[in-house]
């Protein structure tokens, strides 16, 4: 349905975006993952047409954007902090769309009446946004964004200024409203959590450049680069360098079990899962005990070279502990 | 105790009895004595009323032509040479009447530069622009004084609405006329409106801009007051004629007052940053746009001391041979007694006596303005309850208080001291609205810490209070002696002919024939303009951070 190709953005002569392609596909949600700065709002932005690419091409249903203006495009955009009119009550602003393509008083109305609920709203018809709570302005925001019945759905940061458990419970009303409608959606955040929860497909962003695409699962089981796994906090990243089959890294050598060819003397890193290893005393990684933690099933020991391992049993704080690390536990990141 | 309480108002609110209340009973006494008046005074009354709510209202409409898009200007662009523009709008707003009307005389008048220029060049026997004497004249003056104050209320505005509103908007599927429509405009409204009305209540009670570009054929209000209290001496009218007008701007304060509390609806804080102007339409925009308002603002106010450096045509009559060139004749004459000169006192002692009255007004007005304002910075209940009538005077015009003095002190009228005593009447709200938040700054703690460490009362004033209201006392003197110095309303009704303050020379010398005498006139007004922009440039140094503008 929607098509981006070979997307290039700069700001200030800085590239902000540089050659972003993917593709929506019906009844999909699809979330943009990256820290602030990484160009996903701009993105959006572009997609609604509120900024034009330098170079690259928006298709809708295989039609060129380009020459269509924001306000032809009924792509829906609900923004951070919701930018709601301040000049208007709440049946105002979820009307506003509908005003727009001068439907007629009665089905406004109707319409505004049937959001309203769909967002459990019912009954702040009259309410000023002014005095609303921050998950209500929220609803408010979605409710005017799905009124006009877009053809895409976009959310750039909408829980960002939520505190935990109302941002769960809007997370699932989202779901459900995207599942209902089966509207495509492209929903962009910095919080994991959030795009794990929402996503058929995750696109991540680093740098102006999406560098992994996949299934929340997959993305999280197997990270694409070092910054990814960094990035998500899956596993212990350990630099280390190629020696006759085997990797040398500074807490013991590992063997090499990887799709690509390594020359000797290369520079490799190695992501080690926090689960899957057991203490061993003839192990080949060892560290010393810095700090235990105890959580719900276990203890999280931290040890002095950084590494963090998930243990049944707590170690002493300062003791040398050695680790056995089953060939599964170690990925090779590109 | 309680008279503990009250010694601080005691001098203000006598000196407010004695020179505004008692003044302004004595005008009311007067106009409710119908019998007097004729069927043709009501006639009068009614068309002056007219042209006044006329001449306003198209004052207005024509300041937000201008105010308007100077405001989308300056808040949603960044350009070289803003900030002067900037300073250029808003310097008309503080100057002195009499400044601008000579300012606007010497561009476009009939011995303007720009009429002797063409006059010279194509050898006219009459000034071929005729602008003086006209109603253009006196709302380009409006529009001149009064654009700033659009461009602060709907500029403040603007920068503070939010850009994603549009956004939101333009998502929703509104075009760029809806977005305007819709979303902009609603949410300007309020602070619109409050800007309207405030440019009307000044342009409704102008009076030295009409007297002076208007000419006779044009009556407001205060001009009416002032000819019948002054020309044909029928006080009964011209009394009449102040209570409408009083009535009048009590009513106009109230919306205004019940505007800017809407005005102040909570738009989301996040503000809207100028940028450069990117593609072309935007470029022409502010390159026109500035250049217009450049040209608008900096004519009247350059060519006033232009005018008054330059001999352009014969000093005395026509009959005598036309000079030109660069001279200083207009400043030395100042000096200069002349026979048949209107006044009987060379001009350069009305300098002297404005001066002499700006600094009385100085010191009655901090005296009287600086106990009501340590005592409003604590406010209790009596606090509460004088304050707002502190602020009345603010309500009167200066031609009202004028002839409020004439009618309750007619028999004193040879004492010259009566114009200090009514600037000081204009300048006390100013003054205690000045001081009082400086004082109000200074928490309770920081006295009390002096005092446990040894300080008596009056070191603790003048170790902990002085230096922290210091800017403060010192903004309102420079305000009170700029007020002061430009005031011409009130002035032109109780001043003494053998004491004349500048802005009165200024006029007296413009109304007169001859060359040499309109030269005087420029070279006064100059002066004026140059101590009143260094009384502004002080003020705007002083300015506490924070401080309101309007």
């Amino acid at each position: 349905m929607l098509e981006l190709t070979d997307i290039h953005k700069s700001y200030e002569n800085q590239p902000l975006l540089t050659g972003i392609s993917f593709t929506v596909a019906e009844g999909e949600s699809v979330c943009l993952l990256g820290p602030s700065g990484s160009g996903k709002s701009t993105l959006l932005r572009l997609v609604a047409g509120l900024e034009e690419p330098e170079r690259g091409e928006v298709r809708w249903e295989g039609e060129d954007m380009a020459p269509i203006p924001a306000h032809r495009r009924n792509f829906g955009l609900v923004f951070q902090d919701y930018a709601l009119f301040p000049h208007l009550d709440v049946t105002g602003n979820v009307a506003f769309g509908l005003k727009m393509q001068n439907l007629p008083a009665d089905e406004i109305r109707q319409r505004v009446a049937t959001m309203l609920e769909k967002v459990n709203l019912a009954g702040f018809e009259n309410r000023r946004v002014t005095d609303l709570s921050g998950g209500e302005q929220q609803r408010v925001a979605l409710a005017r964004a799905l009124a006009t019945g877009p053809r895409l759905l976009m959310f750039d940061e909408p829980l960002g200024a939520l505190d935990r458990s109302l941002k769960d419970n809007l997370l699932a009303e989202l779901r459900r409203i995207l599942h209902e409608t089966g509207v495509p959606a492209i929903y962009v955040t910095h919080d994991q959590e959030e795009a794990f929860a929402i996503a058929d497909r995750i696109l991540l962003l680093h740098e102006g450049r999406i560098v992994q695409e996949g299934a929340p699962a997959e993305v999280y089981a197997h990270p694409a680069s070092a910054w990814v796994a960094q990035f998500l906090g899956v596993g212990n990243i350990i630099t280390g360098v190629v020696r006759a089959g085997n990797v040398e890294t500074s807490v013991g050598n590992f063997r090499l079990s990887c799709a690509h060819a390594h020359r000797d003397g290369e520079k490799v890193n190695l992501m080690v899962s926090r689960h899957q290893v057991r203490e061993a005393p003839d192990g080949e990684l060892r560290g010393v005990v810095a700090d235990v933690v105890f959580q719900q099933d276990g203890f999280k020991v931290t040890l002095s070279n950084g590494l963090v391992f998930h243990l049944p049993k707590a170690p002493k704080s300062g003791e040398e502990i050695r680790f056995h690390v089953p060939s599964a536990a170690v990925q090779c990141l590109p | 105790m309680l008279f503990r309480r009250i010694l601080p108002w005691l001098g203000v609110f006598l000196f407010l009895g004695l020179f505004f209340f008692y003044p302004l009973a004595r005008i009311l006494g007067l106009s409710l004595d119908f019998a007097i008046l004729s069927v043709g005074d009501f006639r009068l009354t009614f068309f002056v009323f007219c042209f006044t709510f006329y001449q306003a209202l198209l004052s207005t409409l024509l300041t937000l032509c201008l105010g308007l898009p100077a405001a989308f200007l300056f808040a949603r662009f960044n350009f070289r040479g803003k900030s002067l523009l900037r300073t250029l709008t808003a310097i008309p707003f503080m100057l002195p009447t009499v400044v601008v009307a000579a300012g606007f005389n010497a561009w476009l008048g009939p011995r303007g530069w720009l009429n002797l220029a063409l006059q010279n060049l194509f050898h006219l026997d009459s000034p071929p622009i005729i602008f003086v004497g006209t109603l253009g004249a006196i709302l380009a003056a409006h529009v001149f004084y009064n654009a700033t104050i659009v461009i602060r209320i709907v500029g403040n505005t603007l920068s503070r609405l939010d850009p994603r509103l549009d956004q939101a908007a333009c998502s929703l599927g509104a075009s760029p006329h809806q977005i305007f429509w819709r979303v902009t405009l609603p949410i300007l409204c309020p602070s619109l409106l409050a800007a309207s009305m405030l440019v009307f209540l000044f342009d409704f009670t102008s009076f030295g801009v009409i007297l002076l570009l208007g000419g006779p054929q044009f009556a407001t209000l205060e001009v009416e007051i002032y000819y019948q209290a002054l020309t044909f001496f029928n006080l009964p009218l011209a009394a009449w004629l102040s209570l409408i007008q009083l009535l009048c701007t009590l009513a106009f304060s109230i919306v205004y007052s019940r505007l800017v509390t809407r005005a102040a609806m909570t738009v989301n804080p996040r503000l809207n940053l100028p940028i450069r102007p990117r593609i072309w339409r935007q470029r022409a925009f502010v390159a026109i746009f500035s250049l217009l308002l450049f040209v608008f603002f900096v004519f009247p106010l350059f060519s006033l001391p232009f005018r008054s450096l330059t001999r352009l045509e014969a000093d005395r009559g026509d009959r005598a041979q036309a000079q030109y060139g660069l001279t200083m004749d207009y400043y030395t004459e100042l000096f200069v007694n002349r026979r048949g000169s209107i006044f009987y006192v060379p001009p350069v002692t009305a300098l002297g006596n404005s001066l002499a009255y700006a600094s009385l007004t100085v010191l009655l007005s901090l005296a009287l303005g600086f106990p009501a304002a340590s005592a409003l910075a604590r406010p209790g209940r009596l606090e509460r309850f004088l304050d707002p009538i502190l602020l009345l005077p603010l309500g009167a015009s200066a031609v009202t208080l004028g002839l409020g003095f004439i009618v309750a002190f007619g028999r004193l009228l040879s004492f010259p001291w009566l114009v200090p005593l009514a600037h000081t009447i204009i300048a006390l709200p100013f003054v205690i609205r000045a001081l009082q938040p400086a004082l109000a700054s200074i928490p309770d703690r920081l006295r009390q810490a002096a005092v446990t460490l040894g300080a008596s009362p009056p070191r603790v004033w003048r170790e902990v209070d002085w230096p922290i209201v210091r800017r403060a006392v010192l903004s309102a003197a420079v305000f009170a002696f700029t007020v002061s110095l430009g005031e011409f309303g009130a002035t032109a009704l109780v001043y003494r002919p053998e004491y004349p303050t500048l802005p009165v020379a200024i006029y007296r010398f413009l109304s007169q024939p001859g060359g040499l005498n309109y030269g005087q006139a420029m070279a006064m007004a100059t002066i004026l303009m140059l101590v009143a922009g260094a009384g502004i440039l002080a003020i705007e140094k002083l300015r506490l951070p924070g401080a309101g503008e309007f």
